[in-house]
């Protein structure tokens, strides 16, 4: 049985103003994703309200990964940006609580960061 | 006042599991607490890139050794969602019945590390000798008692003989009677009580502002449980969630007492519907869309993001699970509380680091 789910499109500098949106009407973080495609970062950014997910999703450069931190709204969001930051090499501004690169201590820096295979 | 940190983990005698926290202590005040993981992580996500999808269940069932059928039971969600599978209902009804198995034992096991937190050591071993008798019923099923390797991509491996079906049933009964006499100690016990009412108070709104997820979210007062979604037979079973208002750590303890009693009931009612028919579909083809499925485990919801290509490997497969939501109410709950509550409170969030790490 499929859940109901939307995805919605838009530009990094739009982001900090949907997420207060979704903010004021009692919509729930409830992940941050990345995927990372040939030249660019697809970020998924999900929210629920009474079972409805809503996903903001935008694209970033691979070169120049920036998006700002939206933990001035939710604050619990800043384990998904330190994620984000230490496996896909994206640089998150302004994180509430920045663990500076030191969340996960994997082998391979940026296991996400390039396209390059990580595994033989 | 002079302020010190502690360490606490990442091998801690309450949580021997690899999380680490420093907390800085004014006296016997906690006055703030920063959380390290990452100690094992395993990349598991980035295995996507080298398992045909239809292995990937016997990964997904290992990010964890408590929920792991649930993990597999959602990665099968998520792409028979993006392939259009109709699972048969017997398969879905017999997910439903070995994901509430997996939910008594979790819980049993939790109420056990609790006890044995808190210096109760027969409660412990009372709470871990019925969750031996959740095993035994699980391992008659499925032939596993903790991995049981029986969820795939379109419905299920095994089936279960109406001789099993009897002696589940029965099972059940007297694993409810049992957990019912040990769970009265944990709700009303002066000692238990004295340890958890009142400790680590998460209100409503915070609960929910934190993106808390499963009894830490329930014991606040939300209601809130993703079976409610009516994934596998949920929509044909009678269920409200278990809520209480109190927001502190016997809450905690009690919604996970009181979920014992819902999953005994849940699978009742699941084998008494038990349709006959098929147990799995062929499922030919590559998935190619994407998808996040989402199911209750014991700890909470878990989200699944799956994004398939049309290849037989996945694009992306990102797994959030319950634990990972709630650290930063981990986060929260320490701040101002005594050095003593520390172990209690981390165990109220009942942690799987293993989950987290995947």
């Amino acid at each position: 049985m499929a859940q109901e789910q939307s995805f919605e499109i838009i530009p990094v500098d739009e982001l900090l103003v949907k997420v207060e949106g979704l903010r004021r009407q009692n919509f729930r973080l409830v992940q941050i994703s990345a995927t990372r495609l040939a030249e660019q970062l697809e970020l998924t950014y999900s929210f629920d309200l009474e079972h409805r997910l809503t996903n903001l999703r935008l694209h970033v450069p691979t070169g120049d990964a920036k998006v700002p931190s939206i933990t001035g709204v939710y604050w619990a969001a800043f384990l998904y940006e330190n994620e984000l930051h230490d496996l896909f090499n994206l640089q998150v501004k302004g994180i509430a609580v920045d663990f500076q690169g030191t969340l996960y201590k994997t082998a391979v820096k940026f296991p996400f960061g390039s396209t390059k295979a990580v595994f033989s | 006042m002079p302020r010190t940190i502690i360490p606490f983990g990442p091998q801690h005698p309450v949580l021997p599991e690899p999380v680490h926290l420093d907390l800085v202590v004014e006296d016997e005040k906690v006055v703030e607490a920063r959380p390290s993981i990452g100690f094992v992580h395993r990349g598991l996500e980035k295995l996507v890139e080298k398992k045909d999808f239809n292995e990937f269940v016997y990964i997904a069932e290992r990010i964890c050794g408590i929920c792991s059928f649930i993990h597999g039971q959602t990665y099968c969600q998520a792409i028979e969602a993006i392939m259009n599978v109709t699972v048969p209902r017997r398969a879905l009804y017999l997910r439903t019945v070995w994901g509430e198995l997996s939910r008594l034992h979790s819980h049993l096991l939790w109420l056990g590390l609790m006890a044995d937190a808190i210096g109760f050591e027969s409660l412990f071993m009372h709470s871990w000798r019925v969750r031996e008798r959740v095993l035994n019923v699980i391992e008659s099923t499925t032939g596993g008692r903790v991995i049981f390797g029986t969820c795939k991509v379109g419905g299920v491996r095994r089936d279960v003989t109406p001789e099993a079906l009897a002696h589940m049933m029965s099972e059940v009964d007297r694993i409810e009677h049992e957990a019912r006499e040990i769970t009265e100690v944990f709700l009303n016990d002066r000692t238990v009580k004295q340890r958890l009412c009142g400790v680590g108070v998460l209100s409503r709104d915070t609960a929910y502002e934190l993106g808390c997820v499963g009894p830490t979210l329930r014991a606040s007062g939300v209601a809130q449980d993703m079976r409610q979604l009516g994934y596998a037979a949920f929509g044909e079973l009678e269920f409200k969630p278990v809520t209480r208002t109190e927001g502190d750590a016997h809450a905690r303890c009690a919604v996970r007492c009181e979920e014992i009693f819902q999953s005994a009931d849940l699978i009742r009612q699941a084998l008494a519907k038990l349709p006959e028919g098929d147990i799995a579909v062929n499922v030919a083809g590559n998935p190619n869309g994407e998808y996040m499925a989402r199911t209750e485990q014991p700890r909470g919801e878990v989200v699944y993001c799956v994004k398939a290509t049309g290849a037989k490997n996945l694009q992306r497969f990102r797994v959030r699970t319950p634990t990972f939501a709630n650290l930063p109410a981990l986060v929260k709950l320490l701040q101002g509380c005594e050095l003593a509550d520390v172990p209690v409170l981390v165990l109220t969030i009942d942690p799987c680091i293993s989950c987290t790490e995947r």
